[in-house]
């Protein structure tokens, strides 16, 4: 079981990300894809990651995981497929062998939602009124 | 205030960039890693023992490290070949990192070692996610643990560079589905090579040095399909090699608030 060096690694790389930015005070929850053929169980992951953000600025913070099925596209005859679990990489159309990996093997931070002390109403944006 | 902040950041950037400069480390000084991964008892030791003595017997210079929960036993057996072997006890971990091999190698890997054989901890799911700087990554499995393993753990035999069957003496009694195993391995990495071995009767001995060899002197090795992803994200290049990452400074962070 490797999700808990998986989500060490997350917590390592989403507190340098904080601690450059230099104003965080909470992390609300991160967002992470997790590709069908990542090697990942996301079960798994959700529980280290709760006992990985202990006693740091990520304490209870959410693990948002985005699944992301496995597709693959023939280089022969151009026919795509969901290649399933266990995955078939070998074309289901004309059983080529020279397949493009579409998507599946993702295992990446997608974004964080964090507090910050930053300016209230940036310039960008209508204000909300409710909002502090 | 509240923001989301977009990242972008492949979760195992870390060791994919540690497993990068090893790599070329590595390869300036001339030794390539080959990287084995099966279940335990897959007979990883007993294979690696014969390849060891046949890489003595070619002089080619050599060395293993082998990693595992606990004990010394397959360091006191590697070492009977008579080249230089570590034992690296993980304490409970369950696979190597690119940083973890480089701490072990620094100041016990012969200067002038052209192979380096690491033997991953007995486990063919957490190890496939690693890459450990090599330059050929081979999954092994023997004859009695099915023709099923390659579907059953897609990953480590969908990356892997060579496959390689252990234990044929015994192919007959345990009625080993040669040819069906071979459909598994298509299945999940079409065109690898499925290498036949058995340690105790010599067969395929010696292939598994050849191909090391051939890969260390650059001939190109098998290109997974699950290690070359489309060219459309953000996190490897086409040869599936990492390149460095984005760094947050290049890309972003790039904060928009969140509403």
């Amino acid at each position: 079981m490797h999700e808990m060096s998986v989500a060490l690694a997350v917590v390592d790389q989403v507190a340098e990300a904080a601690t450059r930015a230099g104003d965080v005070t909470a992390v609300r929850s991160v967002r992470l894809q997790v590709g069908e053929l990542a090697g990942v169980v996301p079960d798994a992951l959700a529980f280290s990651f709760e006992l990985a953000c202990a006693g740091t600025l990520l304490e209870g913070a959410e693990l948002v995981t985005e699944a992301v099925p496995g597709r693959a596209r023939c280089t022969t005859c151009a026919h795509e497929w969901a290649v399933g679990m266990p995955p078939r990489l070998t074309c289901p159309g004309c059983g080529g062998t020279r397949t493009d990996l579409l998507a599946g093997r993702e295992l990446q931070i997608v974004d964080v939602h964090w507090e910050d002390g930053g300016p209230a109403h940036p310039p960008t944006r209508e204000p909300i009124s409710e909002e502090r | 205030m509240c923001r989301v902040v977009d990242l972008r950041q492949a979760v195992l950037a870390k060791n994919d960039a540690s497993a990068h400069e090893l790599r070329a480390r590595l390869a300036a000084q001339g030794t390539a890693v080959v990287n084995l991964l099966s279940s335990p008892g897959s007979g990883k030791t007993a294979l690696l023992e014969r390849e060891l003595v046949r890489a003595r017997e070619r002089s080619v210079p050599v060395a293993a490290l082998s990693a595992d929960l606990a004990t010394e036993n397959d360091a006191a057996r590697l070492a009977r070949s008579g080249v230089p072997v570590k034992q690296v006890l993980t304490d409970g971990l369950c696979h190597l990192e690119a940083g973890m091999l480089a701490g072990h190698l620094d100041g016990w890997l012969p200067a002038d070692t052209r192979l380096l054989f690491v033997e991953n901890v007995g486990n063919l799911v957490c190890p496939a996610s690693y890459d450990l700087g090599e330059t050929l990554r081979v999954a092994l499995a023997s004859v009695t643990e099915g023709e099923d393993k390659p579907l059953k753990y897609p990953t480590a035999f969908g990356l892997a560079h060579l496959v390689v069957v252990t234990k044929t003496d015994i192919a007959e009694a345990v009625e080993f589905d040669e040819a069906t195993f071979r459909a598994n391995v298509e299945q999940v990495n079409p065109g690898v090579e499925v290498v036949l071995t058995s340690a105790r009767r010599g067969q395929g001995v010696g292939a598994l040095l050849d191909r090391a060899m051939a890969a260390a002197d650059g001939a190109p090795v098998h290109a997974p399909v699950m290690a070359r992803p489309a060219h459309h994200g953000h996190t490897h290049a086409p040869d599936g090699h990492p390149h460095p990452h984005p760094h947050p400074e290049a890309t972003g962070p790039m904060a928009h608030t969140h509403s």
